[in-house]
């Protein structure tokens, strides 16, 4: 049985409806992976899970058990941890402070926790006291992932942990998911980076215009001639291609100028 | 220069601490339930009133007082949330404004029914001053007022930086939606948020009151000034809110001095503008305030 399963979520924000139809599952000690287009509404799918859209169809699974219209707060405390794509850190509070939130739901002692956490991040460590907001965008990053990670969780979502980052730290980020992932934590992803994401990617999905339109392995989907041109590009240069596709129109017009925000 | 300090420092201070402890509540339900709330100048009167009926029963001193006030002012902002702004959590802020618009207006009309409309007075009697280097005057009543919000930011301090609520206070300040995506319990940190706005307009009205006196629209006047300091702090920050009060108190006091000749820079009767201009430039020039505030 999968950890996660979205099951032909259609919805939006307000009116407007993003998703028409998405389904997916997350197995068991995999790493999922979500790719597509700038605003095809791989984010929205996430949020989805955490009951932060208006659903006018489909059911969110958690072990099999359906949270669709569960409390957001009681998403998290079923050990469902999430690093949204932006606003993912308490820029005022502190590196530590932010860690602290991170397990604001334990009652038990957090502290052996946190250590880990920063014996996987060292640079973290050094600026505890420092505001997170302060901080360079691949050490932000880092924290919103130690934050999730207070939890110990059943699964966790990160969506498009790299964005933004020099090579360096992108490598930096992918180690550290496979880390988790190997320690058993299922992972589902959303990434620019295609070439690098499905490598790693267990199970992979290409979602288009709040639609599936590709299913397949990492490998299988690496080999795919149309995600090959979608997303690979002939220099190989993933995330400019990605955004190519939206600028040509191919994407939801609705999502330019999306990515970054 | 010690008519400087005596007459336009030191009541630009108690000035400033009074506006301090308001701006607190108003900064943090801003940042923390995203709307301006209208009532906050009526809870601090609410405060007073609750003080001098205390001191009518038991004779006590308005300190002693001043924490049974704020309990009893945190309680009434309990209930209000309950019954009137939880209903509107998940609508468009401006619902809540309009509602805590509302509520600024029957709490008002409670107190006028309830108390009276006459002038009171919490501490009867005029008080020599304290003569301290042979030329610094200050009252009993203000050093009391002084030592009072000096000993309730402390606590505020405390709270915010010692505590898992004050922490999480200040992270929902920071962004609400992650805070719900982190699992902290924002209900929670809402009733919170109330107990500490509403106990500290408590307190502001009670210092008021010993300063002056007690009187139905002493909170209303207040609230220009108050939400000028919040803005002026950055909203969503409390330590914004408190330089912000003592700022605006200490620049309203200051704007009668004679700084040019012997006349007063702004007849006295101008004080209140004072603030109301802060704000104004604050919101043209740097609506994020001096400690980065959110911007809606
Ligand atoms: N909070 C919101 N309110 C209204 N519309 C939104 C909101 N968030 C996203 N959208 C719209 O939903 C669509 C899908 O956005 P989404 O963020 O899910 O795309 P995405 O696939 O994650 O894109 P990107 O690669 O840029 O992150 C876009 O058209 C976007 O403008
Ligand atoms: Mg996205």
């Amino acid at each position: 049985m999968a950890v996660l399963e979205l099951d032909n979520i259609t919805g939006g924000y307000g009116e407007t409806e993003i998703l028409h139809g998405v389904s997916l599952k997350v197995e068991a000690a995999a790493v999922t992976v979500i790719i597509g287009p700038n605003g095809a509404g791989k984010s929205t799918a996430m949020k989805a899970v955490f009951g932060l859209l208006r659903l006018s169809a489909g059911r969110v699974l958690l072990d099999g058990e359906d949270i669709t219209s569960m409390a957001t707060e009681q998403v998290v405390r079923h050990g469902v941890c999430y690093v949204p794509q932006t606003a993912n850190i308490f820029p005022s509070l502190t590196v530590e402070e932010n860690l602290e939130m991170g397990a604001y739901v334990r009652k038990d002692d957090y502290r052996p926790r946190m250590a880990e956490i920063y014996d996987l991040f060292p640079p973290l460590a050094e600026k505890r006291r420092q505001a997170a907001g302060t901080l360079s965008g691949g050490q932000r990053q880092m924290v919103a992932m130690g934050k999730a990670l207070m939890l110990k969780p059943k699964i966790l979502l990160v969506d498009e942990p790299t964005a933004g980052l020099s090579p360096k730290f992108r490598g930096e980020i992918f180690r550290v998911i496979q880390d988790i992932n190997s320690a058993g934590v299922p992972i589902l992803m959303v990434e620019q980076n295609a070439k690098q994401a499905l490598s790693i990617a267990d199970r992979a999905y290409v979602l288009v215009d709040g639609r599936n339109r590709l299913e397949d392995t990492g490998p299988g989907l690496l080999a795919n001639r149309e995600v090959a041109e979608m997303f690979l590009g002939a220099g190989g240069a993933s995330v400019g291609a990605a955004s190519g596709v939206n600028g040509s129109g191919a994407g939801s017009g609705a999502g330019s100028g999306a990515n970054g925000a | 220069m010690m008519d400087f300090i005596n007459f336009h420092l030191m009541p630009g201070i108690i000035l400033g601490s009074i506006y301090a402890l308001g701006g607190i509540g108003i900064s943090m339900t801003f940042g923390i339930l995203r709307f301006a709330n209208f009532a906050h100048g009526e809870t601090m009167t609410l405060g007073a009133y609750f003080a001098f009926t205390l001191i009518q029963l038991t004779g006590w001193h308005p300190i002693a007082v001043l924490p049974f006030a704020m309990i009893l002012t945190a309680v009434v902002a309990l209930g209000i949330d309950r019954v009137f702004y939880k209903p509107f959590r998940a609508r468009p802020a401006i619902m809540l404004v309009i509602a805590s618009f509302g509520m600024m207006l029957m709490i008002r009309s409670a107190i006028q029914f309830s108390w009276g409309v006459q002038l009171k007075s919490l501490m009867p009697g005029i008080q020599r001053p304290y003569i301290l280097f042979d030329a610094l005057r200050i009252s009993p009543k203000h050093m009391l007022i002084i030592g009072s919000a000096l000993v309730l930011m402390l606590a505020v301090h405390v709270l915010l930086s010692r505590t898992k609520i004050g922490k999480a206070m200040r992270a929902m300040a920071d962004s609400p939606e992650l805070a719900r995506l982190t699992g902290i319990d924002t209900e929670m940190v809402i009733r919170a948020t109330w107990v500490v706005g509403a106990s500290l307009a408590a307190a502001a009205g009670v210092l008021l009151a010993i300063d002056t006196h007690v009187e139905t629209m002493m909170g209303f006047k207040l609230l220009l000034p108050v939400f000028a300091a919040a803005i002026l702090g950055g909203i969503g920050r409390p330590y914004g809110a408190m330089a912000g009060g003592l700022i605006i108190g200490i620049a309203e006091e200051l704007s009668s001095y004679a700084w040019i000749g012997n006349e007063p820079l702004l007849a006295p009767g101008y004080k209140a503008g004072v603030a109301f201009a802060i704000m104004v430039a604050m919101l043209i020039w740097r609506p994020s305030g001096l400690f980065r505030g959110k911007v809606f």
